[in-house]
């Protein structure tokens, strides 16, 4: 099924929707009380719309440029045969190459089409032309004048036989559709080819012959005071040997006008010829004269037929055209409802689903890479990623209000919208299926829900994002970072010196109270004890080495390196990693459900928190809560009522681990590593373990985010393939900056700053590579395991 | 929709980038060392000042929108209370916006203000002026296939275009080449300032452009 006009596309879906339900069904009254079909065997396009019609078929050149019609290229398939053509200008449907072969001994019609259906309501037909007509449709006219196409060498006489009856019968007015089929052009075209001069006699005498039908149409127009319709077309084309039935273009395109009174145009109104297809005729005829469409057409209504109507008439010819062609469908495709739903999904996102989002998500990845060239970017490359943060929270917050606003009006049923308000509705309609995708919250949720719940649900989707906002404002200024801005005061240096250990230890305390908060809703109940043991060691740890006070703690005890505080904690963390772990394999080994994979994710998740609230120093343990806090925010209330696909979230992922690496105080300057966490519960420096933890303790921000994102595709849904495309994502888009700095620093290696700023930017880029890399093998691993179960499943089952 | 509206709206833009330009210019003849640069907060309060004034009279004198029903003078100075309790909000908005995009909480307080006055000045202002104090209305012209009138189009267009020149304005400051207008908040307001002129510039080119495909649903 092919539409040929957009604007009614969306108007579409809904009708489908809408369903056959509502009374609409009923026929409209004719708009045409009179139709004269003047088919002309064999008229090309250029016939008419080209230099040969300027010249030699002046009256209906006026008609196309200046006058009361529409004019249309129509598209006939192929076999350009007559018989076939016939069928498909009357039922709309494609008839196959049988045809061809019926084409000599041509049967009864027994599709459904417009005379049939006219005869049906009563209409008056007179056919005179070509016998073909006579044979497909036998007992349909009430007078006629069948003329054989054998004597292919006469186009004189078989035309003459035609035009002969014209005088009489257009002086009478007892019929309601008249149809001459002449036969002389496609005659011509066999014994001589378009280039012929007979065509330019040919044509003329059609140009007449159309003058004098149109007259006295106009005429009879004064009577009853009801436009007539006049059609011109022709069956099919004539390639440049002047024979017909293959597919080239000028075989096919064959001229279609539509003259009527009703298609008057105001002065200056310039009307293009459009293209079209053969079988748009047999819709636009039967709703024109007031028919049922043929039940097999696929043709669609040629608008601008009913564009001078009030809209409420146009779209009720819309609808009956959508009605009928959703029962041909209905009746031939077995998966029809399936191919519904794949239409309003194509109807509710036109552009292919490239969302606001999207486009920033791509344009400041592509930023990014751009701004590494320039050294004072690198060095304040923070501030290029709090700016892309900020904005995409923007971005959000801007997705999620239209998904507020706009998703909500759209709760009454919609049949009943149409029915009361056609004009405004449409409007209303499309925005709202426009927004459909996003709609929030309500579809997982189910109808049943109270409607204050889903209120209170909609208000947090609301304020996440700005909340989101808040907090990395808020963790901006707790740590200064980058050349120009690292001398400035924060709210870290106020925390770290001697005199706030009291503020520093009672935040601390809160941070780590936080992250017990918010770690423990996923985790098993063995777990959850772990945890908060884990993190009172982390306090104790904190108090031992000085950094915080105890509330009981002696005030001459002297300060230790807390080594064994800091292995009580490292206990818990392999505890709680091994009992992540050993669920991961139980859930690939046996093949239970993806809940086992989803806590034992979360378990892995959360021992590398407890890592990260070791390592870090006191006054960041707020940057650790605080990332927590925006990953449940926007899981909860962002990713999954929006419904974000894998990609988005990946990306938005990257970001905000990005994002948090400054956060935590780092910079592209190697003095900013904090080494000390490599320290953390070692007597001795010891090179390998040091090196590992003080890499985590520098990256805590993107490994943390990374780890979130697995657990967040493998609970959001239980598909493979996100994790895969995840995977996908997350390399690339790791990779791409470090591929482009590694170019950029090749070309500027004889740079000024290329020691003290591009050279640490590399080791950093790097050392995130490696990171990542080790990340997405692991991602991967988990990914491959969870396939050879489902092959050994499936093996099993069969 | 008549190619008439479209040049009607083109020298309406053009009287406006006209009195962005005079606001540049002409003070310099009055006040001694006015600069763009230096004495970058006045050029902000003339320039938001005229912008209001030329969008206020344009508004008068062509009247886009023929919808007011009631026009009693105290639903008038109603209507007019509110625009500027919309406009005063606008502002704060947009500062706590700032703020939070990282501009400083305490210091250059002034500074910030004058650029979400100016900023809101490019977008609330004018619609205000076309569309009245009706967050429908807002919504609805904010919203995808939502426009009615070539003004709102143009309206979406400037508005669109004042926020991107601003945000685009954001770029040069962490750039280490210390020139005067990278200082914060010149480089913004600058952007959103052409960022405004470029819309005006654009809107009435790219209706006249699309003018076959635009289609509202009240002509
Ligand atoms: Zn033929
Ligand atoms: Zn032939």
């Amino acid at each position: 099924m092919e539409l040929q006009h957009n604007s009614d596309m969306p108007l579409l879906g809904l009708y489908l929707k809408a369903g056959t339900s509502s009374n609409w069904t009923k026929l409209p009254p004719p708009l045409f009380s009179k139709a004269v079909i003047m088919l002309i065997d064999a008229l090309r396009d250029d016939f008419v719309f080209g230099s040969k019609g300027v010249k030699y078929m002046p009256y209906t050149t006026y008609l196309m440029e200046k006058g009361a019609s529409h004019s249309f290229v129509a598209k006939a398939e192929p076999p350009t045969v007559t018989m076939p053509r016939i069928k498909a200008l009357m039922t709309g449907s494609l008839p196959g190459f049988v045809d061809v072969i019926r084409n000599l001994n041509s049967p009864a019609l027994l599709e459904d089409n417009v005379i049939r259906q006219a005869k049906a309501a009563g209409k008056r037909i007179i056919f005179y032309g070509d016998e073909t007509w006579v044979k497909l449709f036998p007992k349909h006219f009430v007078e006629y004048d069948g003329t054989t196409s054998f004597f292919v060498s006469d186009y004189t006489e078989v035309d003459n036989n035609v035009t002969r009856h014209l005088d009489r019968v257009l002086k009478r007015g007892d019929w309601d559709i008249l149809i001459l089929h002449y036969l002389g052009l496609d005659h011509i075209g066999h014994i001589s080819g378009p280039n012929s001069p007979l065509i330019g006699h040919k044509l003329s005498e059609m140009d007449s012959i159309l003058m004098k039908i149109h007259t006295s149409l106009l005429s009879k127009e004064r009577e009853t005071l009801s436009p007539n319709l006049l059609v011109l077309c022709g069956d099919h084309g004539m390639s440049e040997t002047g024979s017909h039935g293959a597919s080239s273009t000028e075989e096919v395109s064959t001229p279609l006008l539509l003259i009527s009174s009703a298609f008057e145009r105001r002065p200056g109104d310039i009307r293009h010829t459009k293209h079209v297809q053969q079988t748009d005729l047999a819709a636009t005829l039967a709703i024109g004269l007031g028919l049922p469409i043929p039940k097999d057409s696929v043709g669609s209504l040629l608008f601008p037929v009913v564009e001078g109507k009030p809209m409420r008439e146009q779209l009720r010819f819309l609808h009956l055209n959508t009605v009928q062609l959703s029962k041909l469908l209905q009746e031939n495709v077995p998966s029809y409802e399936k191919v519904l739903n794949l239409q309003s999904r194509n109807v509710a996102h036109p552009s292919s689903g490239w969302s606001e989002v999207d486009h920033l998500l791509l344009l400041g990845t592509v930023g990014h890479v751009l701004s590494l060239g320039a050294s004072s970017f690198v060095e304040e490359e923070h501030q290029t990623w709090y700016f892309l943060v900020n904005t995409l929270c923007l971005a959000l917050s801007q997705e999620t209000c239209r998904s507020y606003f706009l998703g909500d009006s759209c709760e009454p049923p919609r049949a009943f919208h149409v029915e009361r308000h056609p004009e405004g509705a449409i409007v209303t309609l499309r925005e709202s299926m426009g927004d459909e995708g996003a709609e929030p919250v309500s579809e997982g949720e189910g109808p049943s829900q109270p409607k204050t719940r889903r209120g209170h649900k909609q208000w947090a989707v609301l304020a996440s994002p700005w909340l989101v906002l808040i907090c990395c404002r808020l963790l901006r200024s707790l740590n200064q970072t980058g050349v120009q801005g690292a001398h400035r005061p924060d709210f870290g240096h106020w925390l770290t010196s001697s005199e706030h250990k009291v503020q520093l230890s009672g935040l601390a305390a809160l941070s780590l109270l936080a992250i017990f908060m918010l770690v423990q809703r996923g985790c098993s109940t063995v777990s959850k004890a772990a945890l908060a043991l884990g993190l009172l060691g982390v306090f104790c740890y904190r108090a031992a080495i000085g950094n915080v006070l105890f509330p009981w703690q002696p005030d001459n005890k002297s300060i230790t390196k807390g080594i064994i505080e800091a292995r009580f904690v490292y206990v818990f963390v392999l505890g709680i990693l091994f009992t992540g772990t050993k669920d991961l394999l139980k859930s690939q080994v046996i093949a239970a459900d993806f809940k086992i994979k989803t806590i034992g994710l979360w378990e892995i998740y959360s021992g590398l928190v407890l890592l990260a609230a070791l390592l870090l120093r006191p006054h960041n343990l707020p940057v650790l809560a605080f990332s927590l806090l925006i990953q449940t925010l926007m899981t909860k209330f962002i990713w999954k009522p929006l419904k974000h696909d894998a990609a988005e979230v990946t990306v938005m992922h990257y970001w905000f681990g990005q994002a948090f690496f400054y956060f935590q105080g780092n910079s592209n300057n190697i003095a900013t590593i904090d080494v000390s966490a490599g320290f953390v519960g070692l007597d001795a420096y010891m090179e390998v373990p040091a090196t590992l933890l003080t890499v985590f303790g520098t990256y805590v921000g993107p490994v943390l985010w990374a780890s979130h994102l697995a657990h967040f595709l493998s609970s959001a849904t239980s598909s493979g393939s996100a994790l895969r495309c995840a995977c996908f994502c997350y390399a690339l888009i790791c990779s791409v900056p470090v591929a482009t700095y590694i170019i950029l620093v090749t070309a500027l290696r004889y740079h000024l700053f290329i020691w003290s700023v591009f050279s640490p930017k590399l080791l950093y880029e790097g050392m995130h590579l490696l990171i990542t890399a080790a990340l997405c093998a692991l991602f991967t691993a988990m990914d491959q395991t969870g396939h050879t179960r489902m092959y050994m499943k499936t093996d099993t089952l069969s | 929709m008549k190619d008439s509206d479209i040049k009607k709206l083109f020298y309406m833009h053009l009287l406006c980038i006209f009195s962005i330009i005079l606001s540049t210019f002409i003070p310099s003849f009055f006040l001694e060392n006015f600069s763009v640069l230096e004495t970058h907060l006045l050029w902000l309060c003339i320039c938001s000042v005229s912008v209001t004034a030329i969008n206020l009279l344009l508004y008068f004198v062509v009247k886009p929108n023929v919808s007011s029903k009631r026009s009693s003078l105290s639903y008038k100075v109603a209507r007019f209370l509110k625009c500027c309790i919309y406009f005063l909000i606008s502002c704060l908005f947009l500062h706590v916006i700032f703020v939070l995009y990282g501009a400083p909480l305490l210091e250059l307080v002034l500074e910030t203000f004058s650029f979400a006055v100016i900023l809101s000045t490019f977008t609330v202002v004018p619609c205000l002026c076309l569309l009245g104090p009706n967050l429908k209305a807002w919504l609805r012209v904010f919203s995808k296939n939502g426009v009615n009138s070539i003004w709102e189009n143009s309206l979406q267009i400037t508005t669109i275009s004042s926020f991107v020149g601003a945000w685009l304005g954001a770029f040069p400051i962490p750039l280490d080449w210390e020139r005067p207008w990278q200082v914060w908040p010149i480089s913004c307001t600058l952007g959103a300032t052409f960022g405004y002129v470029a819309g005006l510039f654009i809107s009435p080119l790219w209706i006249y452009w699309n003018r076959k495909q635009l289609t509202y649903k009240n002509n």
